[in-house]
């Protein structure tokens, strides 16, 4: 009975992916794949990967997916002329050579893998006692393989700072994406009130479960992130000024703990991320607790995406500074010609 | 007793399991965006409503169970306030054609 049913989902998988990449509607194309990442997070629930499977929903589906849907908006606008394009024989003809390719090596290496599969998991479970945490994927991230997370996390700095780069010269320092305008009766409005303070909690206890359940900070954070969308785009608050130092400090500061407690273990501990003796849990803790607020800011201001609009506090000119944009230069550029 | 409440489950997480399934086809089939989900949403709220009725029984501990409702709830939360933004992105669509 359960082979049947993971039998289904398997092919149900495998069609959805299908789907997702010959659809020829950009939008029809990123619900797939928002379909195809919460299946796929049932797959890892099936499999016992319950912390693979949060990430899966939360970042595969949920993250990745609003930002697609984000670049679907910024593409209708030329979908119609991308679609009267139509490649040539031969490029047509390398692609699928080229994909063909690809999935036969990937097939074959997973066909040669040995059997068993090598694996450090006994190992790492073996040794979780002296990290301290009971979670064994948070005590890989974090203790046996901390320098992946340090360096993912500083790699979401480097994606965040891509971003903003994209910005043109007048809007930098200023606030990205426009201002939702507030409806003070409409249906979104009440849910970025009623749903924050669940959110917040929830994401705030997936953080403290992950020391020994399944959770931790990238899924707590991927929830706490949207909470702050939701009122973003309900218009409750607006997108925080880029220049703001409060907003730039908590973005450096999750690296910057991280960095200096492994320079402390490189001093007491002999090996950089090393912990020292019955430290470990703590060393965690306070890792885990700088890049929580890291993380969130990132993750949204991601979504957020380069800054549109200049600093100016005054609502008016905010909202007029998204149809002009286009239209003519500045005042200021104006004025300076 | 726990035949009883064994059969409860049962007969309540079929019941939405047939909500699931009418409003899947319903989806699949109605006409226009506000039909769809209309029996969208009927699944959404019955048949999550009924199947978490029926799973209550099974749960071991109240805090189990408490946690079920609160899926529930927000589950009928978010389906409600999504379905009305569909369907008022729809209206103003059709209003500016």
């Amino acid at each position: 009975m359960t082979a049947l049913v993971s039998l289904v989902v398997a092919l149900l998988l495998l069609w959805l992916a299908l789907w997702t990449v010959v659809a020829r509607d950009a939008f029809v194309a990123v619900a797939g794949f928002v379909v195809y990442g919460l299946l796929l997070s049932l797959v890892w629930v099936r499999l016992a990967g319950i912390d693979v499977a949060l990430t899966e929903a939360a970042i595969g589906g949920g993250l990745t997916g609003a930002l697609l849907l984000g670049a679907v908006g910024r593409l209708r606008g030329t979908e119609a002329a991308a679609w009267s394009e139509r490649s040539g024989a031969g490029t047509r003809a390398f692609a699928v050579l080229l994909s063909v390719g690809v999935a036969t090596v990937l097939a074959l290496c997973v066909l040669a893998l040995p059997e068993p599969a090598p694996t450090l998991a006994p190992q790492a479970v073996e040794n979780l006692a002296a990290t301290g945490v009971g979670n064994p994927i948070t005590g890989v991230l974090l203790a046996f393989r901390a320098l992946d997370t340090l360096l993912e996390a500083i790699v979401l700095v480097i994606a965040l700072i891509g971003v903003w780069s994209l910005a043109p010269d007048r809007f930098w320092g200023g606030r990205p994406g426009p201002r939702y305008g507030a409806d003070p009766d409409g249906i979104l409005t009440y849910l970025a009130r009623v749903l924050p303070p669940i959110g917040i909690v929830v994401g705030l206890y997936l953080f403290w479960a992950g020391a020994d359940h399944p959770g931790g900070k990238f899924q707590s954070a991927t929830i706490l992130a949207a909470m702050w969308m939701l009122v973003q785009m309900a218009g409750l608050s607006d997108a925080p000024r880029i220049d703001s130092r409060w907003l730039r400090a908590g973005i450096v500061v999750g690296p910057l703990v991280f960095v200096a407690v492994g320079l402390l273990g490189a001093w007491q501990a002999g090996a950089f991320l090393g912990y020292p003796d019955g430290w470990a849990k703590p060393m965690i803790v306070v890792i885990e607790l700088a890049l929580l607020p890291m993380l969130v800011l990132v993750l949204a201001l991601l979504l957020n995406g380069a800054p549109a609009r200049s600093a100016d506090p005054s609502p008016a000119s905010a909202e007029t500074s998204m149809s002009e944009r286009n239209t003519r230069p500045t005042p200021a550029r104006s004025a300076g010609r | 007793m726990s035949v009883v409440l064994d059969v409860f489950s049962i007969v309540a997480i079929v019941a939405g399991l047939v909500f699931f399934l009418a409003g899947t086809v319903g989806l699949l089939r109605f006409p226009d965006a506000y039909t769809r989900l209309h029996a969208l949403t009927k699944a959404d709220n019955l048949g999550v409503a009924l199947v978490v009725t029926g799973l209550l029984p099974q749960m071991d501990g109240v805090l189990a169970a408490l946690k079920l409702v609160l899926v529930w709830l927000l589950v009928m939360l978010s389906s409600g306030a999504v379905s009305q933004l569909i369907a008022r992105s729809v209206r103003r669509r059709e209003c500016s054609e």
